[in-house]
């Protein structure tokens, strides 16, 4: 029916990893990585630190590693969706430009 | 097989005749009765403001009503239309209605949650209707800013707040509608054996839950700027007003998937039925289904050609829009394979059928002209657009609606109503709505604007006749109303399955009792399994 | 099973129905959820594009401190709302109601903690609309980066509003003995939402506190 049981040392391991990440994100954020204007480098850092942080929270907190495949494809979903949401978006953007008009966004 | 009905029969209308319990029924049934009640005013609504805009564009000259004024006409036409008429319509009355009873189970996942969509959806309504009779908007459908973040002096934000409190109710009804295809499917009702109504009942839901929650914060947005003057799109502090389009459009143009792809559902059971035939290539139309729901999320950016959106992003999205036009072509090439060597009967719902085909197909291929980048500059915001959506939208999912309307309602009510009225008023619908809407794509063409209350003069003629075209079709819209409530009352008793149509739906009485089947069928049979009716055999 | 612990609602077939359903229902809702936040990190991805300098301006006004203070209390309240679950999983009453009380605790603590860093913003006039007032070059930019701050964490506050009230509900079912190894639904699925707006805030916190602490 359900999932078993997790055991209370895997919960209190991956907090305690949490912990460490949170700890390991704010110390980078000190460093200049490099990447230009935008940082780049330090936003990559920070978005993958994140990104594992939360597939611990979704995989152990939130049962994902233990369901279904149909649960692993709702929340494979609804990233994707994020996702095509913001790189269309960024792509007109990042693309303004690429044919420079005078006064444009991007200038 | 259809027998004749027991009147004093215990059923999910007479069961109890309290207000009480339909203002609290947790029956799929009752609710989607509900919500017929609930678009069927608003429809009412939105049409009396197309009335006066038609009316208004009888001449060139502004003489009925001032600009601001037009604008609040257009503006609540489009919200009411799309917000409470379109984009719940069928799959808030007819989806309700039958998705459990298709697949065999007693009731939607979640009953309560489908009850507080409707109180949800009300509860936004008459947000938007005390904004309309305090004042009303003039912002357009679209809310564009700084228009509507900053210069306007109408009830934005009560009707934003409106429209924010609806696109709940519609996601309630999406998340029920995914968890029941998924969950509650009969004994051996396996995914290629649903009704192809279920497929596009799915799709719509996937729809309802990505892009909705997109345009909630977008308008949430605008009224927080408008109300607490915190700057989001606004350009003296660097905002960008195309960055409202783009979160906008993300919605909103999946919501015109909403509202299409029921229709197609509905499409597939009558033209299945009234040509006694499978439908040709299922696998086909249940995938183009899907296929609509997701490319139709990637092509948002063809609303914003001149938008000063770059360039090459146009050059995508008018690609991709292309492409999503692909499926929708399948599915009509599969109706009307599916019509060939059928066995063709000319009963209402089939008139609509065939509305939708011919007319969908001139929408669907205006909006190829739309797409394609170097034509769009020259039709954008002119009347060749307003001509294209309302092709779809009424030819299209009016049509639909009105034809699965006319197919259910023996379930529905446990009455049929006369059937000639019903094919003359199609017909009447038919011919009204060309009359309304093709000059408008020459007008287009010609340059005439939307939005505008005044035009040249040389455009008088082909206004004339869509506002001669938009009586006929006001016509073509009472006449149903009439006949169909009369038939509650007078109609004939119609059997469990007067149409000898396959699916579960008609393997129960009309109207069905109050948990849709004695016992859980099983189903041993694929859909549309009209070749071995014939043959004399049952699911 | 016993007949009233197993308690399936009359449309499900059987418990395990029930319990599928009502979990698959709750990842329908946190879909929706990504993409209502997936809004806001989309504006807020657009405008730091072009303007990087007054929103790295305005993130080194946030403070820090509250910041990583609170994504640490937020995990902790991950950590103990998984265990309330596995409590009410394991019929270990005393287990469930600890740790839905740590859970709603550390709650609490999260939104005092976002009150008062507010009320700073509120003092030193960062708060976008008339009253904003900032130094430097940036300042009239830096306004939006201020409005996202608040609507990102003004909305998320607001769905940890809602998930106390949700948790002081389950508390009072697990008071009851409402939950056991058969029927723990509720929990499970109250879990789910508590752990997502965790998530959010996992990508709040860098998104917002941490754009250019280097600088």
């Amino acid at each position: 029916m359900t999932h078993p049981t997790v055991p209370l040392r895997r919960y209190v391991g991956i907090f305690a990893a949490l912990i460490l990440l949170t700890g390991l994100t704010v110390v980078i954020a000190f460093f200049d990585l490099g990447g230009g204007r935008l940082h780049a480098l330090n936003a990559i850092a920070a978005i993958t630190i994140a990104v594992t942080k939360a597939l611990l929270v979704v995989l152990y907190f939130m049962h994902v590693r233990y369901s279904s495949r149909l649960t692993w494809i709702f929340v494979g979903a609804g990233v994707f969706w994020f996702v095509i949401m913001i790189v269309l978006t960024l792509a007109d953007y990042l693309s303004r430009g690429w044919f420079p008009t005078p006064g444009s966004w991007s200038s | 097989m259809s027998d004749a009905p027991h009147e004093p029969r215990q059923h999910y209308l007479n069961c109890d005749y309290s207000v009480r319990s339909w203002l609290l029924t947790t029956d799929h049934k009752r609710i989607g009765i509900l919500y017929l009640v609930s678009i069927s005013a608003f429809f009412v609504l939105g049409g009396v403001m197309a009335g006066l805009l038609r009316l208004e564009l009888l001449t060139p000259h502004g003489d009925l009503v001032q600009a601001e004024t037009y604008n609040k006409f257009f503006t609540m036409h489009g919200i009411t239309m799309i917000f409470f008429f379109l984009i719940p319509s069928i799959p808030a009355v007819l989806g309700n209605f039958l998705v459990p009873i298709m697949i065999g189970a007693r009731d939607l996942a979640f009953p309560k949650i489908n009850l507080l969509s409707w109180y949800v959806y009300t509860l936004g309504a008459a947000f938007t209707v005390v904004a309309m009779v305090t004042g009303g908007v003039d912002t357009g459908w679209t809310f564009y800013t700084p228009y509507s973040s900053t210069y306007a002096n109408t009830n934005v934000i009560l009707t934003a707040l409106g429209v924010f409190i609806t696109g709940f109710s519609s996601i309630l009804t999406g998340l029920n509608f995914v968890v029941t295809i998924h969950k509650m499917r009969a004994p051996g009702l396996t995914w290629f054996r649903l009704p192809l109504f279920i497929w596009a009942h799915y799709a719509t839901a996937l729809i309802m839950l990505l892009g909705t929650p997109v345009v909630a914060i977008t308008i949430l947005l605008v009224a927080l700027e408008r109300g607490l003057g915190i700057g989001i799109f606004d350009p003296a502090i660097g905002g960008d007003p195309v960055l409202f389009q783009h979160l906008f459009w993300f919605y909103s143009h999946p919501a015109v998937y909403i509202m299409i792809l029921p229709s197609m559902g509905v499409m597939s059971e009558l033209v299945a039925c009234f040509s006694r035939k499978r439908v040709f290539g299922y696998a086909f139309v249940a995938g183009s289904s899907m296929a609509i729901a997701v490319l139709g999320f990637l092509v948002w950016g063809h609303h914003m050609f001149v938008s000063s959106q770059s360039m090459y992003a146009g050059i995508i999205f008018s690609l991709l829009s292309f492409l999503v036009a692909i499926p929708s072509a399948v599915k009509v090439f599969n109706w009307t394979a599916t019509m060939y060597k059928g066995s063709i009967s000319l009963q209402t719902p089939m008139l609509y059928a065939f509305g939708f085909v011919g007319l969908f197909t001139i929408g669907g291929l205006t909006g190829l002209f739309l797409a394609t980048l170097a034509v769009d500059v020259h039709v954008h915001d002119t009347y060749f657009v307003v001509a294209h959506f309302h092709y779809i939208m009424v030819g299209g999912a009016i049509m639909g609606f009105l034809g699965g309307l006319h197919f259910w309602w023996p379930k529905i009510t446990g009455r049929m109503y006369p059937d000639a009225w019903g094919r003359l008023a199609a017909v009447i619908l038919f011919v009204g709505f060309n009359m309304t809407f093709f000059p408008q794509f020459v007008l287009g063409f010609l340059g005439m604007p939307r939005r505008y209350h005044v035009y040249p003069p040389e455009f008088q003629m082909l206004n004339v006749l869509s506002t001669a075209g938009a009586v006929i079709l006001g016509l073509g819209y009472v006449l149903p109303a009439l006949y169909l409530a009369w038939s509650i009352f007078k109609g004939k008793p119609a059997g469990d399955n007067p149409w000898g149509a396959t699916g579960l739906e008609w393997h129960t009485p009309s109207p069905p009792p109050t948990f849709n089947f004695e016992q859980t069928p099983v189903v041993r049979e694929e859909a549309y399994a009209y070749d071995s009716q014939l043959e004399g055999h049952r699911v | 099973m016993s007949e009233h612990s197993a308690q399936v609602a009359h449309q499900f077939d059987d418990a395990t129905q029930q319990y599928e359903a009502s979990t698959l229902g709750m990842w329908a809702f946190l879909i929706t959820e990504i993409m209502f936040f997936g809004g806001l990190f989309a504006g807020f991805f657009v405008y730091i594009l072009g303007h990087a300098a007054a929103f790295a301006e305005g993130s080194r006004h946030l403070d820090l401190a509250l910041g990583t203070v609170n994504t640490l209390v937020l995990l902790g309240s991950s950590l103990t709302m998984a265990l309330a679950v596995r409590g009410a999983q394991r019929g270990d009453r005393r287990g469930q109601v600890l740790f839905l009380v740590l859970t709603i605790i550390l709650g609490v603590a999260f939104l005092g903690i976002k009150g008062l860093e507010y009320a700073h913003k509120f003092e030193q006039h960062l708060v976008p609309g008339p009253l904003f007032r900032m130094e430097g070059p940036h300042a009239q930019s830096a306004q939006l980066f201020f409005s996202f701050y608040f609507a990102m964490t003004g909305v998320h506050a607001l769905h940890m509003i809602v998930g106390v009230g949700l948790l002081a509900w389950l508390l009072v079912n697990a008071l009851r003995g409402r939950y056991s190894a058969e029927y723990f639904t509720p929990v499970e699925v109250s879990g789910l939402y508590w752990h997502f707006v965790d998530v959010v805030w996992i990508f709040l916190f860098p998104t917002l506190y941490l754009v250019a602490r280097h600088v």
